[in-house]
């Protein structure tokens, strides 16, 4: 079959793919830098051809709650926000976790704190890794670099949350939401039927038929050791997910001596400092981390193995870079290069941060 | 004319002796056990005067905790 | 007649409704949460929807509802339960959804996930079970609770100009375009349970016939939190809070209006 290639925003990526998908329903609620999801999805109008739900809801907080009620019902629901629109989202979000239910959430991120701004940042980070919302929880977290990989991680996103019964996020940032792009879309899948909701998801609320017991989903358990147990079984599910589900990609790693560690967009950005780099005879590679949770811990310290030093980058002010310590202790330093409030940074500053941090420490001084 | 005679069963232990019964009930069938309690040592409801009982389940209907049946004979 | 000879199957008028559980409820004695438990497993069972009720239960008191009414459950965040039933609906639109709140979930915490479920007037049931107080945190001051009564955060009596006015959710839900049944009901008499078994039928209905948002509200006591006996929070009910929250219906766009 011949590829479907199209140019198209991030945001439209997402809108399209959760369609092809197959997904089930969308509830959201405008806000820049992410708003083309939902103007997709209400142009393309799916419960036309495939039957999809959409809906403007009337806070962030309504959408994710909506979104909680939908994965209730075994159905494949997804919300998408940025910044402080899922700040609003993180009671929903740890009941959805707490309830054991699939969905995906997408954060194309702002620059916050606060309203902050509405230009790119990644400064989300540790919400969405480390929790987000209240109680021990953690949701498996996708940063795409891509307009192709906005796309390819809703099928991913909710495949996970469906195999792990768990939500899962897609971590992206403005600029990635918001550049055009060639993407390849997935071909269009049918959504499931509700027969097979009901053989896939028995846990799932869909009417109390045919004489079986009644379903409840519910994260209240007022039994202190029943509660720990449910704890332990989410703890024993985010394990196996940390074993089987890590994935970044390494390169220019074999021979580097210094190493860069970034995510998402600026990720591209950092592999053109690299590129620059090399012509000048500066050797370093770059693990990008694609979940974000779990971490790949083991491939970056196996990559800084025989290096001299770790430039973190981030669009904040420093938050992917406790992982990266966390990975490697205190073998290696380990410093941040990151800008904030919506600031990019282009090649030749990061490539003057390395140099800076572990070439020409002295510099720094003049 | 016919006559109606009705009769209540209350589950003692599903009771919580909040006595709503006793004051629906238009007979003045119902009273509350004034030494008695059940295992959750609630004074449960019972029909004191059962003779006088209709069968007009107005106790039943009132009862938060859904521990009264309701059973009526209509006499030729 | 003797009594054992009255008390036989083929004579018997009223008993537990087949989908209310044979657990006992967690509520504390005379609340008025369990009549009204009773009434909405009867209408279930009566209309037939056992496997097409799905609820959606509240935070507060009746958190627990889902222990107790035999259909399938999804217990929301507090006050999120009309953003929850949307979607089970919308995603559903064969099945019967119903939310059953409190007035402190739903008046307060909730208040916007209520007026937009009404607005959009989505297929579905809202009860409210109003007793002006919040039992489950230990009897603080609801957006229902009357003036000058006194809560655990209001010992003086609620005063408006501190704490503002009790809301009346059903007048304003009835001015909403996608409501068609708005109704006040009460269950402290056994004419006033036929009543709102009456009403609460009438809305599963609406919501199986797909006419828009029914709200029926239920006047309640909760004789904890207004430190009185049951049948004396029936009294105080029927004297003070009907002044507040008249019963009956408000709105009903499903009947044709009547003359000439």
């Amino acid at each position: 079959m011949k590829d479907e290639i199209k140019l198209m925003k991030g945001n439209e990526a997402i809108a399209h793919a959760a369609i092809r998908y197959g997904a089930d329903g969308y509830f959201g609620y405008p806000i820049t830098p992410q708003s083309e999801v939902l103007e997709t999805l209400e142009a393309l109008m799916p419960w036309e051809t495939t039957g999809m739900v959409v809906l403007q809801a009337e806070s962030e907080v309504a959408s994710i709650n909506m979104v909680y009620g939908g994965a209730a019902t075994g159905k494949a629901v997804m919300t998408s926000s940025s910044s402080p629109g899922v700040s609003l989202m993180q009671e929903g979000i740890s009941y959805l976790a707490a309830s054991e239910l699939p969905a995906l959430i997408v954060n194309v991120m702002r620059g916050g704190p606060g309203l902050g701004t509405i230009h790119p940042s990644q400064s989300d980070y540790f919400q969405a890794t480390k929790g987000g919302g209240h109680g021990d929880y953690h949701l498996i977290v996708l940063a795409p670099s891509t307009v192709q990989e906005m796309a390819d991680f809703v099928g991913l996103g909710f495949d996970l949350a469906f195999k792990y019964r768990t939500p899962s996020m897609i971590l992206a940032d403005g600029i990635v939401g918001q550049m055009m792009e060639k993407v390849v879309l997935p071909p269009q899948r049918e959504r499931r039927t509700n027969e097979e909701i009901k053989r896939q998801c028995p846990w799932a609320v869909t009417g109390k038929e045919g004489g079986r017991k009644r379903n409840i989903v519910t994260s209240l358990e007022l039994d202190s050791a029943v509660m720990e147990k449910n704890n332990e079984r989410f703890q024993r599910t985010y394990a196996e997910i940390e074993k089987n589900e890590v994935r970044y990609e390494a390169r220019f790693t074999e021979d580097a001596d210094y190493l860069i560690v970034a995510f998402g967009s600026i990720a591209r950005i950092c592999l053109k400092a690299i590129e620059e780099a090399r012509k000048e005879g500066i050797k370093i590679g770059i693990v990008r981390p694609i979940t974000l949770w779990p971490f790949p811990y083991d491939a970056i310290r196996d990559a800084a193995k025989n290096v001299k030093g770790i430039l973190c980058v981030e669009l904040n002010a420093g938050q992917m870079i406790e992982d990266v310590r966390l990975a490697v202790s205190d073998s290696v330093p380990v410093k941040h290069f990151g800008r904030m409030g919506g600031i990019v940074p282009n090649p030749q500053e990061v490539l003057d941060a390395l140099k800076k941090d572990f070439i020409n420490p002295s510099d720094s001084k003049a | 004319m016919a006559k109606i005679q009705g009769a209540v069963t209350i589950e003692r232990e599903r009771c919580k002796g909040c006595d709503l019964c006793v004051v629906a009930c238009p007979c003045d069938v119902l009273a509350l056990q004034p030494k008695e309690v059940n295992d959750r040592g609630y004074h449960f409801a019972y029909p004191r005067n059962e003779e006088a009982c209709i069968g007009c389940a107005a106790c039943a209907m009132v009862c938060p905790d859904a521990c009264i049946e309701v059973y009526k004979v209509i006499e030729k | 007649m003797k009594r054992e000879e009255i008390i036989k199957p083929e004579n018997k008028v009223y008993s537990r409704p087949r989908l209310l559980d044979e657990n006992v409820m967690h509520y504390c004695p005379g609340c008025s949460h369990g009549v009204v438990h009773k009434l909405v497993a009867e209408v279930i069972d009566e209309l037939g929807l056992e496997a097409d009720a799905i609820g959606i239960a509240p935070v507060g008191c009746s958190v627990f509802a889902y222990n107790y009414i035999d259909c399938d459950w999804v217990e929301a965040a507090h006050g999120r339960a009309p953003a929850l039933a949307t979607a089970v609906s919308r995603l559903h639109p064969e099945k019967v959804v119903f939310t059953y709140q409190g007035d402190g979930d739903l008046a307060a915490i909730g208040s916007a996930e209520t007026i937009h479920a009404c607005t959009r007037g989505e297929n579905i049931v809202i009860i409210m079970i109003n007793n002006g107080i919040y039992g489950m945190t230990g009897g603080q001051m609801s957006p229902c609770t009357l003036e000058g009564a006194k809560t655990a955060t209001t010992p003086y009596g609620r005063r408006t100009d501190l704490n503002g006015f009790p809301l009346r959710v059903a007048n304003v839900v009835s001015l909403l375009d996608g409501t068609c049944y708005v109704t006040r009901q009460a269950v402290h008499t056994p004419a006033a349970v036929r009543k709102a078994k009456a009403a609460l039928k009438k809305a599963f209905l609406n919501a199986k016939a797909k006419k828009g948002t029914s709200f029926v509200e239920v006047v309640s006591t909760c004789s904890s939190g207004w430190k009185m006996t049951p049948d004396k929070s029936n009294k105080w009910m029927a004297e003070h809070m009907f002044a507040h929250y008249p019963l009956g219906d408000m709105k009903d766009t499903t009947v044709e209006p009547k003359g000439e």
